[in-house]
């Protein structure tokens, strides 16, 4: 009887084996890395804005605080972003016929919101508070990255479920002491109380920050 | 036909053997009856597959759950099925390790049935989850979210049993079928199946070396299997036991439930054996001995069902735990009586037909016996997971379950696919293990 199969089956099958094992195998790296890539994560993305606002310009060049414009951030769960008459502040005085300025005096012009579009953003079914994390002493930087270096806003964090828990388990560590909050430069200095003082001193701790029914209520 | 028959009937030997049962496989046209029992199969298949997209388009709310009986058809059903495929590895690798001469006709039957079966089983878990395509949440993997599954549960034990069960039950089907395979490939009389199941063989060519491997893995398997068929049946057992729900909280719950896989499993096996060995003419290899072995091992498996029944109620009432002995008499008296009461006339009362010998060996009696015990076996899982739900501890939550449309065709539509793959079974591949039979008959033809 003739044989069913040449020779060279017997390498097809084997090239079959490997290219199958290749494939779980390769399967199972993307499966792991594909979600932790920036690109996924939309990390270091800019965000299309309808004016591109600088806070490098506006933070590390003319020394705005973050409150000036995010006003409730320390009272509210949301930081709130600028009415048009904040913008208008300054902007009624200079710059007042730039053309990049434009859709900020349509906006007034017209008392219509400008219509920003959120870079940070978290999936719906997270509830994040911002008073919460401030009053605690967690600084700005640690979740928005050091904005005072983005010509235009990017996201500067993975924001996975991961990183929250990161700090969660352990927040002590990414406490800093209230007139460091809001410096995006801040460094723990010698003379930093330590993690732990910070916890004590916010009475962080002593509850299970790592609850489902912290975030997702 | 007596109980004594011997396991194949005098002058069977392998080359008839071997040429009728790869005669089936290799036939160039299906049997007529094959064609038309298909039909209905297919039909309710593509229902199944129907239902499935129209569940997944708009959610679990098109089935009949909800508060307070959350568990519903998918549970069921899905318990239901993964009972009637332990039994068949019961068969397939328990009576192997006991070298039990009667198992090798009916094995690839029992193996066959062990494999959609747990198909028909798997399909129900991640149906139920409600958001079906994130069921690998339940696969403890290095996530974003930095989450584990939980341990302590067990219904994530659940799904490694059964995704274990599902592995191996395929690799030991699969295994069990080389030498067929290879059988077939040497007799195949077109190219295209010389090509197909030569593929499939896997390069058997039956060399000693070969042998000697095989025959180690096979042992190995079935040393594997018969365990996994308790582990998988304890867990299943467990998902509910490990619940506080009134009826569920009981020790008794994982070897409760391996009766009843053992019992459903019977029951199956005899059910597809009996119109097999008329319709293929296997009367030869699968005789009265098959069919009384089978018959005493039904009857035992429902007298173990008995047991736990009766426990129930013995625990129950001895236990006097008020919540209990409602939602106990409510199963014996409410809104779901007529289903339990057909639980203990199918599964307990009236496989106690078998203790007559001349019973076990009418085919028509026990293939009705064995109906009522898969029926039987359905309305036991439909009263654990129903009326115990129904009546949780607070009255203000009562409430009743009706099934839905959606409901019903995706039972059958599994039913339907379970009985299209069998079909598919007996059309390409050895219905009877031809390599084990060679073992125990004739070497030639007188």
């Amino acid at each position: 009887m003739a044989a069913i199969f040449s020779p060279a089956a017997n390498l097809a099958a084997k090239l079959g084996l490997i290219g199958a094992a290749g494939l779980v195998l390769g399967g199972m790296s993307w499966w792991w890395l594909w979600p932790r890539t920036d690109y996924v994560r939309h990390n270091s993305w800019f965000v299309e804005q309808p004016v591109p606002f600088s806070h490098q310009h506006h933070v590390a060049g003319l020394g705005i605080d973050c409150r000036f414009c995010h006003t409730t951030v320390e009272t509210a769960g949301d930081a709130g972003m600028p009415p048009t008459y904040t913008c208008m502040t300054c902007h009624s005085q200079v710059w007042t016929n730039a053309a990049m300025l434009a859709p900020v005096r349509e906006s007034l012009a017209n008392n219509t919101p400008i219509p920003w579009r959120r870079v940070t953003d978290l999936p719906d079914y997270v509830y994040f508070n911002h008073k919460i994390h401030i009053a605690k002493g967690v600084g700005c930087e640690s979740c928005h990255g050091t904005m005072q270096d983005m010509p235009l806003s990017q996201k500067a964090r993975s924001l996975t479920m991961g990183f929250c828990l990161n700090c969660h388990r352990d927040p002590a560590p990414n406490l800093r002491p209230p007139e460091a909050i809001y410096d995006t430069d801040w460094q723990r200095t010698p003379d930093t109380p330590s993690p732990a003082a910070l916890a004590q001193q916010y009475h962080v701790g002593g509850r299970t920050l790592t609850d489902c029914s912290i975030c997702h209520r | 036909m007596t109980p004594f028959d011997p396991v194949a009937l005098p002058g069977s030997n392998n080359p008839d053997m071997t040429d009728h049962v790869s005669g089936i496989a290799l036939r160039a046209n299906a049997f007529g009856w094959w064609r038309i029992a298909t039909v209905l199969p297919a039909a309710l298949t593509s229902g199944l597959i129907g239902s499935i997209l129209y569940l997944f388009f708009a959610g679990v709310g098109i089935w009949g759950i909800d508060w307070p009986v959350a568990w519903g058809f998918a549970i069921i059903n899905y318990v239901w099925w993964i009972a009637i495929a332990s039994g068949g590895t019961f068969i397939s690798a328990l009576f192997f390790l006991t070298r039990s001469e009667w198992r090798n006709s009916i094995n690839r039957i029992a193996e066959s049935m062990t494999l959609f079966g747990a198909a028909c089983a798997g399909i129900y878990p991640i149906l139920h989850l409600g958001r079906p395509w994130f069921f690998y949440w339940l696969f403890p993997y290095p996530n974003t979210m930095d989450l584990w599954p939980q341990f302590r549960s067990p219904l994530l034990w659940d799904f490694f049993a059964i995704l274990t069960y599902v592995t191996s039950s395929v690799m030991f089907w699969y295994l069990g079928l080389l030498p067929d395979l290879a059988t077939l490939r040497d007799r195949a009389p077109t190219r295209g199946k010389q090509v197909v199941y030569g593929v499939m063989a896997l390069g058997f060519r039956g060399t000693s070396s070969q042998w000697r491997h095989y025959r180690v893995l096979y042992g190995v398997l079935a040393a594997i299997m018969a365990p996994l068929v308790c582990s998988v049946h304890s867990i299943v057992g467990l998902d509910f036991a490990g619940a506080a729900t009134v009826g569920w909280h009981s020790t008794m719950y994982p070897p409760f439930f391996i009766f009843g896989a053992f019992l459903s499993g019977f029951a199956t096996v005899l059910l597809l054996i009996i119109p097999m060995r008329r319709l293929l003419r296997l009367e030869r290899y699968i005789t009265g001995r098959h069919l009384d072995v089978m018959g005493r091992l039904l009857l035992t498996s429902s007298l173990f069902v008995g047991y736990a029944y009766i426990m129930d109620a013995f625990n129950t009432y001895y236990g006097g735990e008020k919540a209990e002995i409602t939602m106990f008499q409510e199963k014996l008296f409410g809104y779901y009586a007529g289903i339990y009461w057909a639980t203990v006339l199918f599964n307990v009362l009236l496989p106690q037909l078998l203790w007559f010998a001349a019973i076990r060996l009418n085919e028509l009696v026990v293939a009705l016996v064995s109906i009522g015990v898969i029926v039987g076996m359905w309305c036991e899982r439909f009263t654990i997971v129903v009326v115990s739900l129904h009546r949780p501890r607070l009255p203000s939550a009562y409430g009743l379950y009706h099934a839905t449309i959606w409901d019903w065709l995706t039972m059958l539509g599994t039913v339907g696919f379970f009985v299209f793959g069998i079909l598919l079974v007996v059309r390409l591949i050895p219905v009877i293990s031809m390599f084990e039979m060679r073992e125990i008959l004739a070497p030639r033809r007188p």
